[in-house]
């Protein structure tokens, strides 16, 4: 319509000024950019609040100590200049028991002890007990602390109790890589025995890298088998591939606790026919495996159905071209089909890739101990330990890690490449 | 133009009622663990609450997802007015300022006239938290599979070769290495100085070592049970009033080894800011006196926390058998047993949490 109506004016005023045309045109132009833009505007806002903002605060959590500066603001001013190499001055024990005597009556102590307790573990008992005695305490003020508790002579908990009032931490980006500053702020390995949390970005990113190769052996000959049938049969399965994904997540992963459990389906069967004793029965479940049964079978219609619109799309003449130039049906398929399903492969392993790396649902019911991924332990922090700053350090270097994937994917294959459905 | 005016109106007032409706007076939100211990809550305190009151109780089930609190409270939509949490977790919420502090003198006192402070059981009464009941974590073992011998002790749960089969266990540190412990032998009143030292910790890690490939992680109290009945477990530890459920309401044949049993609270919490804190309150009091704790006794055997409620309890509601001995707090059923230190945990539930899990993803 609109430009109908330019075409008009434009003959009319064409013989006046070349210019007014071009500033018209200009002005068109720039009218249909804002329509445009006011178009994907709801979306762009959604985004922005839904997504975007949230990320950035989770960001900010995980290098953020929270209250802890304002609970214990005398001591921060105070301990400004302090090395740290030895015991505090009277003057930053005062500030301190000043800070305590007030925190106890806001009831904010807490905050600073559960706090300091990350890095420094029991000392959470120590800040709260000295806490409930800090009115009755008399200068000077060190010897009164180490009185009340012999935990304050070591300078361990000073040292602590000043990085968790900082504004701003590295500990929990630490902490998510198994790492701590030990007392003269060297930054070393937390002791074997805690080192967790690179073990599970390993072992999310084997497991990932697993399921997407197994859902695309499995999804392959689906897809084609899906593309090449009548349009009947190929409906009918098309509808068993959905029928699945239509079902509720935690109902299809309960039923493969039913079938995989050592007394389920599965382990009857396989007794049944003789191919196991009844004492052999097999632990399918509460593990890795259990974790790669059940999240490929999920995520399997995520490969079969951008996989089947590429193949869809490609000519079934250009392998019997191939096979009547005297290829061999392998290498027909090798050389001339393959290549042109590219595109549905990358998408389809790309997206099962990326569901994979953040599933939690069903590593939480199916994956026993060995086979929870870091979805899990950062709901752990977010649900019960209430450490959202370590949460918030994990879930940030897990979406590095996929961003960098991704980059190196779009380096690889090109995203421009893909064909999502 | 007009009937865009006329549309966001009705827009307006459709939110507007909405939002009412939510928060109407006489409307509680009570979260508690679910299966038959929130049955118990509902048949005990929330039917006769509402009949007495007229306020409709919305009970809904959790899993001791406290992180819920703690977003609700920080975006200032608190949506929970009453919750049931364990101990250790209520002092991390009043810790972290994310509940609110509730007045003990304001609590019923006992029949006879014995102010609640004193009613209670020591340890009971916390500044943001009531205890209603103690429940505690047993193991229990399904009888037909070890017909000859069975299993009466701790150190038997760990006795692969006289009990061959697999074990369930909680995912989680706090009880589990207690338990480990004094089935090693550690006498219960020294359990938590020797958790407190790296030997003592090695030492229950070591002792669960000898029948890690064996156990069957559970993490919600419905799952013991259903592992038991499903023979995926020969023996399970278990919170002992779901399997007092099972055998008395589901007649399964399920028997309950007390021998080392952690006891522990539950207590209710109200989220700072809740949208119906008085009534939250007034339904507090009413579910912890002492005639309502007696009656929540005859629907699941959790011992009440106040003494005076002990003489009151009487039979099973629903099977008319004598409770007393099934509660946690019954004698014969304390004689190796220990209350799970809250403020042990508040210490150390990292640093224990952390090792926990590193030694489940270990092979």
């Amino acid at each position: 319509m609109t430009t109908i109506a330019l075409k008009h004016e434009n003959t009319a005023s064409l013989a006046e000024d070349p210019r007014t045309l071009k500033i018209r045109l200009a002005k068109a132009i720039r009218r249909k950019r804002i329509n445009a833009f006011l178009y994907v505007l709801p979306l762009f806002l959604f985004v922005f609040v839904a997504f975007a903002l949230p990320m950035m605060q989770m960001a900010r959590l995980s290098v953020q100590n929270g209250a802890g500066g304002d609970i214990l603001h005398r001591s921060q001013v105070a301990m400004k200049d302090w090395t740290g190499s030895d015991l505090p001055s009277e003057e930053i024990a005062a500030a301190l028991v000043a800070d305590m005597v007030e925190a106890r009556e806001n009831r904010t102590i807490g905050k600073v002890a559960t706090r300091v307790n990350y890095s420094l573990p029991g000392s959470r008992s120590v800040i709260t007990g000295t806490a409930r005695k800090a009115k009755s305490l008399q200068a000077p003020y060190l010897e009164a602390l180490a009185t009340a508790n012999p935990a304050w002579q070591d300078p361990q908990i000073w040292v602590s109790i000043r990085r968790a009032i900082a504004p701003v931490t590295p500990d929990f980006y630490l902490a998510a890589l198994d790492l701590e500053r030990d007392m003269d702020g060297n930054v070393v390995f937390v002791e074997p025995e805690r080192q967790i949390y690179i073990t599970l970005f390993v072992r999310t990113l084997i497991l990932s890298v697993l399921i997407t190769s197994l859902c695309l052996l499995l999804g392959f000959p689906v897809a084609y088998l899906l593309a090449s049938l009548p349009a009947k049969y190929a409906n009918l399965l098309m509808i068993l591939v959905l029928l699945p994904f239509w079902t509720a997540l935690l109902v299809r992963t309960t039923a493969w606790l039913a079938l995989l459990q050592s007394q389920g389906v599965i382990n009857d069967i396989f007794v049944f026919l003789g191919l196991i004793g009844n004492e052999q029965r097999l632990q399918l479940i509460y593990n890795a495996t259990g974790t790669v049964i059940a999240m490929t079978h999920i995520l399997l219609p995520f490969t079969i159905l951008p996989l089947y619109s590429v193949m869809k799309t490609i000519s079934p003449t250009y392998v019997r071209a191939a096979e009547s130039l005297g290829a061999a049906p392998s290498v027909a398929f090798f050389r001339v089909y393959l290549p042109q399903t590219k595109p549905g492969i990358a998408a389809g392993c790309l997206l099962v890739f990326i569901l994979s790396i953040g599933f939690y649902i069903t590593p939480a019911l199916v994956g026993g101990s060995d086979g929870q991924l870091i979805s899990n332990f950062i709901a752990l922090h977010v649900q019960r330990s209430l450490n959202w700053g370590l949460a918030a350090a994990l879930s940030t270097i897990l979406l590095a890690a996929i961003l960098i994937l991704y980059w190196l994917f779009n380096k690889l294959v090109g995203i421009d490449k893909l064909k999502l459905g | 133009m007009k009937s865009r005016l006329r549309g966001s109106l009705l827009a307006t007032a459709i939110g507007t009622l909405l939002s009412t409706g939510a928060l109407a007076e006489g409307e509680l939100t009570v979260v508690s663990w679910g299966g038959a211990y929130t049955k118990s809550q509902v048949e005990a305190h929330h039917k006769s609450f509402s009949a007495e009151t007229g306020v409709t109780i919305r009970s809904e089930d959790y899993d001791g997802n406290i992180g819920v609190i703690r977003s609700q409270v920080e975006s200032g939509k608190v949506t929970w007015d009453l919750v049931d949490t364990e101990l250790a977790e209520a002092l991390l919420l009043c810790d972290e300022g994310l509940t609110e502090v509730i007045d003990h003198a304001q609590l019923p006192a006992a029949p006879d006239g014995t102010p609640a402070t004193e009613d209670f059981l020591p340890g009971t009464l916390h500044e943001c938290a009531v205890a209603s009941v103690i429940w505690t974590n047993i193991y229990a073992y399904d009888r037909t599979r070890f017909p000859n011998d069975q299993p009466t002790t701790a150190e038997d749960f760990f006795d692969l070769e006289k009990f061959p089969g697999k074990r369930g266990l909680r995912k989680i540190a706090k009880a589990t290495l207690e338990f480990a412990l004094i089935a090693d032998g550690v006498e219960p009143d020294q359990v938590y100085e020797v958790l407190a030292t790296k030997d003592g910790q090695d030492r229950a890690f070591a002792k669960l070592d000898t029948i890690k490939d064996d156990i069957i992680w559970w993490e919600t109290g419905a799952q013991p049970p259903q592992l038991l009945a499903d023979g995926e477990v020969v023996m399970s530890t278990a919170w002992n009033g779901r399997i007092f459920n099972a055998q008395v309401v589901e007649n399964k044949p399920f028997e309950i080894v007390w021998d080392g049993q952690i006891w522990d609270l539950d207590l209710w919490v109200i989220p700072k800011g809740a949208p119906n804190k008085d009534l939250a309150l007034e339904f507090l009091k009413y579910a912890t006196s002492t005639e309502q704790l007696a009656e929540q006794a005859r629907w699941i055997s959790y011992g009440p926390a106040r003494k005076s409620s002990n003489p009151l309890i009487t039979t099973h509601a629903e099977s008319g058998i004598q409770m007393a001995s099934h509660m946690p707090t019954a004698p014969e059923n304390l004689t190796r047993a220990r209350q799970t230190d809250a403020a042990f945990w508040a210490d150390h539930v990292v640093e224990l949490t952390e090792r926990f899990n590193t030694w489940l993803a270990a092979q």
